[in-house]
């Protein structure tokens, strides 16, 4: 059968405010456990929690860039379960009121087709603490430091029909929280979770399947290899005959499969009700107001910026958007260059394909964006060609110093002057006189095919550091004699 | 010198007539003497008690003093006191000794007082009789084969016996007034949000309040004094200035109106205690205050809400005491789940196991709606009920209980019957107002209180009524033979 997959995605960032949701611990990734908690964080008798009111402030911020409603009253409510390293029985989050309401993104594929995903709501809460299984001798230990984390819980719509479409939109909204600055976006630290709902139905059919719940699949490539084996796994188990179980399943990333964590009848009743010790947020439309005047260009804006601002093309000012990071770095070199397509050529080009076989961010780059920018000025300024930039980026990259100093020590400069150009041109054609004479006696089809020989000899003579503008005008009026 | 006033008191440190040592030693005594027969005390604190009076003496010989320093007060055992075991009444905390001070005790220290040690309590505060404590009912002072009252029984009867100058409770649904009035001493719950709840080991946490009992509306004024205002740790906390509620102690009644609730005087109410009543409010007609019918038609409903908010919030408070992290952990628990299910079942008692079932119950997935829902909405018509009331009165006065204290054991097989104790109190937590207990007379023996309840912060105006009826009656310098019978 012809199955449609129909997906809503849970996304947890963790917003990077200086302390905790409901205390004045510092946040941290990495600290000695139970270094990074206070009374409030410990679950302590008597213990009262004090809201952080930047998390508000990014939740309100990031409610904008969604074009989403904003709850101008929001409720924490708290959902009891009992777990080792919940330490107060209940987590505090928010149930009947959020702090955004409905919004949308629009999201771009990579074929270039556009999709509007509906977003139900995001809502603040707090994050647990960890158990930690191994070093204790068959017991568990608890480390408390994550418990109180700020979370934004990002809830969509079941608008995705494909893992490419989940991707992309988890993308999307990893650029815009950390375009607003509100979460670092380090999934592999846990700052960017997505649980995933997924079921299928005939394509064709209104009513939605019986859906599963994948829980805490924390890159862009696992997001995609899951989604792909769950759908697989639900087909399969549906073209059979059979029933699809409403559960919760873990994704194992080493053997690409999910696997049953818990069914609807283990589910927990959270009990939600409005947590007595937190008074509703009530937020005026001033404050809703400045921060919405305050925010900063968010990626699609910024696209349609580089689009006009420098001519890119929509497929080049959109990947050259995507992260903050890239965008700050590219209109960084740009600055120095002065040339945006030579600029966002090389920068999509050479430096992600070095950041992709490194497997690092390019706020990692070894090369800032100032010393590739001076890289590219010395094509710009035909100091060297193409080719031989490509070997003085890698050197930089080894951190051999900056491009000036490498073609200096190198000495890879363009040969430039005429008189030199022809001397050694003329020494090739010396060299070569039979080919010389075979030219001469072709046709111009033929001529063209031809002249590359003599351009590669040319450029070998040199060792690449002829000008391959100059060498081909001159070349062309010397060996017409 | 046991029964004297915080104002008395404090003129006699501060005349060096006597020292603080001195004084805490003698309460000390006291308690040591005469606890013994009334179990007021889960822990006294000598040692700490006589280093901190130590330190109030030094104070008072520089000049530094408030009037509550070197003062001998009493804390109930729900307060978190850093370094001193603090168990709220249960075997969960039979091992818990807080890291940190709770608000409140910390500010009675910063003024000064002496803490001369913790006060039995129903177990969570959950109780009306203090017979739902882990380490014994307290009895009370005026006949020890009757109840103290609860929940801040132990409070009330150290302060009724001189056990201690005055003490602090907390207020969930009467837990300050019944006691009070159950042993002849005047307690206050304060506005919701007044006094920080920081350090106080939750019960219900939108009902919970924490109060002064002293014998007099006068020392409840300078207990207010140190333990009212604005707290940054409590979000509830109200940042509306704490009040002086010493300067208006003895403004004239004249010209005040007093409402008379007639669901407070229906059905239920012993006729004795109806009298004593009546015969308090003619004496606040002598003293120029005029009476006016009111009415608050949702009374009855007051005790089926209380009982789905209090113990829903309630299931959730007491989540944390799961034996992780504190508290008492079961021997060799087989698994995480033989852990939470014995550690809590051995360290909560009946009545907390009780509550906890029905809060669980009514907050489940089906049942919210019907009750924890209704219930919300009911508080809301109880709280309109008193903001009419009190559009046509100044405050409303009736009585705090429909008895006097009752037999020990007399009431515990029959639940309903112990809540109903609680019909008069209730309400006031369920709209956040204040309300007082001031002694108004005795019924064959016992001590009867009269309740006075007032509008959103109007404490300095209840104590102000209650000091000027204190001025023309007696019935608050009362002390039970028990009492004056040890050395003084």
């Amino acid at each position: 059968m012809n199955w449609e997959v129909v997906i809503g995605l849970e996304i947890h960032t963790q917003l990077s405010t200086k302390s905790k949701l409901f205390s004045g611990a510092a946040v941290g990734f990495g600290a000695e456990p139970n270094t990074q908690t206070t009374l409030v964080d410990l679950g302590m008798p008597g213990a009262l929690p004090v809201f952080n009111k930047e998390a508000l402030r990014m939740a309100v911020m990031f409610g904008h860039a969604i074009n989403a409603e904003i709850g101008m009253t929001s409720v924490f409510a708290r959902k009891n379960y009992f777990y080792p390293d919940l330490p107060k029985g209940y987590q505090t989050s928010q149930m009947d009121h959020p702090i955004v309401g409905k919004g949308y993104l629009d999201v771009t594929l990579e074929d270039g087709t556009t999709s509007r995903v509906g977003i139900t709501r995001a809502h603040l809460e707090e994050d647990a603490g960890k158990s930690l299984h191994e070093d204790f001798h068959g017991m568990t230990g608890i480390d408390l430091n994550r418990s109180s984390t700020p979370l934004l819980e990002i809830v969509s719509e079941p608008d995705i029909r494909s893992a490419k479409e989940a991707v992309a939109y988890v993308k999307m909204i990893h650029s815009i929280v950390t375009y607003l600055g509100i979460c670092d976006g380090n999934m592999a630290e846990g700052s960017m979770r997505c649980d995933i709902n997924l079921s299928l139905r005939p394509k064709g059919q209104q009513e939605y399947g019986t859906r599963t719940e994948i829980k805490n699949v924390n890159s862009f490539r696992f997001i995609e290899k899951a989604i792909y084996t769950e759908i697989e796994r639900q087909a399969d188990i549906l073209e059979d005959g059979g029933r699809i179980i409403q559960e919760t399943r873990l994704y194992d990333p080493e053997k690409n499969e999910t696997r049953s964590m818990r069914s609807k009848e283990d589910a927990n009743d959270y009990r939600y009700f409005p947590c007595p010790d937190l008074l509703p947020i009530v937020l005026t439309q001033e404050y809703v107001d400045d921060i919405k005047a305050t925010l900063p260009e968010l990626p699609s804006q910024k696209a349609a910026r580089f689009q006009s601002e420098y001519s890119l093309s929509e497929y080049d000012a959109h990947v050259l958007s995507s992260s903050r990071a890239m965008a700050e770095y590219f209109e960084n070199a740009q600055s120095v260059v002065k040339d945006a397509k030579l600029t966002a050529n090389w920068a999509m080009g050479e430096l992600s394909k070095l950041l992709n076989q490194e497997q690092i961010d390019i706020d990692q780059s070894p090369v800032n964006a100032i010393a590739f920018g001076e890289l590219l000025v010395r094509i710009k300024d035909n100091t060297i060609n193409g080719k031989t930039a490509k070997d003085v980026l890698q050197a930089m990259w080894q951190g051999e110093g900056s491009a000036d100093d490498i073609i200096e020590a190198k000495g890879l400069k363009q040969v430039t002057d005429t008189g030199a150009i022809e001397a050694m041109i003329q020494g090739i054609l010396d060299a070569n006189t039979a080919q010389v004479e075979q030219f001469r006696a072709a046709d111009e089809d033929k001529q063209k095919k031809m002249i590359g020989f003599f351009v590669g000899q040319v450029m070998k003579a040199s060792q690449g550091k002829a000008n391959p503008g100059m060498v081909n005008p001159i070349l062309a009026k010397m060996l017409k004699g | 010198m046991f029964e004297q006033s915080i104002s008395t008191l404090a003129q006699k440190l501060r005349d060096k007539e006597v020292s603080s040592v001195e004084l805490t030693r003698l309460f000390l005594d006291r308690i040591k003497t005469i606890d013994p027969q009334l179990n007021s005390f889960i822990t006294v604190s000598d040692e700490l008690a006589l280093q901190q009076a130590k330190a109030a003496d030094t104070l008072l010989a520089n000049g530094n003093a408030t009037s509550l320093t070197g003062i001998p007060i009493a804390h109930k055992d729900l307060f978190c006191t850093q370094g001193t075991l603090t168990t709220c009444g249960s075997n969960i905390l039979n091992n818990f000794i807080p890291p940190y001070e709770s608000t409140v005790t910390s500010r009675f220290q910063q003024a000064g007082a002496v803490m001369l040690g913790k006060t039995n309590m129903d177990e969570f505060a959950m109780g009306s009789s203090n017979e739902n404590s882990f380490y014994g009912a307290v009895k009370n002072p005026w006949d020890l084969n009757k109840v103290p009252g609860g929940s801040s029984g132990g409070s009330a009867a150290a302060v009724s016996a001189g056990l201690a100058v005055a003490a602090t409770g907390t207020d969930t649904g009467g837990s300050i007034r019944q006691p009070a009035s159950f042993c002849g001493i005047t307690g206050l719950k304060p506005t919701y949000g007044r006094v920080s709840r920081f350090g106080m080991i939750a019960y219900a946490s939108s009902l919970d309040q924490g109060g002064p009992m002293a014998k007099s509306a006068e020392d409840c004024a300078h207990l207010m004094q140190a333990m009212g205002g604005f707290d940054d740790k409590d979000s509830t906390s109200s940042e509306t200035p704490n009040d002086d509620y010493l300067t208006n102690l003895n403004a004239p009644l004249t010209g005040l109106t007093i409402g008379l609730p007639k669901e407070y005087f229906g059905e239920g109410l012993d006729s004795k205690v109806a009298d004593t009543i009546n015969t308090a409010v003619k004496e606040f007609e002598k003293l120029g205050a005029t009476i006016k019918d009111v009415s608050l038609p949702n009374l009855q409903l007051s005790i089926p809400a209380y009982y789905v908010i209090a113990p829903s919030e309630a299931s959730s408070n007491l989540s944390r005491f799961d034996g992780v992290r504190f508290g008492h952990r079961c021997e060799n628990p087989k698994d995480l789940m033989d852990m939470y299910t014995r550690s809590r079942a051995e360290g909560f008692g009946r009545e907390v196991q009780k509550r906890i079932m029905v809060g669980t119950y009514a907050l489940s997935e089906g049942y919210y709606d019907a009750y924890y829902l209704k219930a919300q909405k009911i508080r809301r018509l109880i709280k309109e009920d008193f903001v009419n009331a009190l559009k046509e009165v100044d405050v409303i006065m009736g009585p705090v209980a429909p008895t006097t204290a009752f037999g020990l054991g007399s009431k515990t097989s029959d639940p309903v019957a112990m809540y109903l104790e609680d019909i008069y109190t209730l309400s006031v937590n369920l709209a956040g107002i204040p309300a007082m207990s001031v002694p108004a007379g005795f019924v064959d023996g016992m001590p009867v209180g009269l309740q006075i309840m007032g509008d959103y912060f109007a404490e300095a105006k209840l104590l102000n009524i209650a000091h000027q009826y204190q001025q023309h009656t007696d019935w608050h310098l009362q002390t039970p033979d028990l009492a004056k019978g040890a050395q003084a």
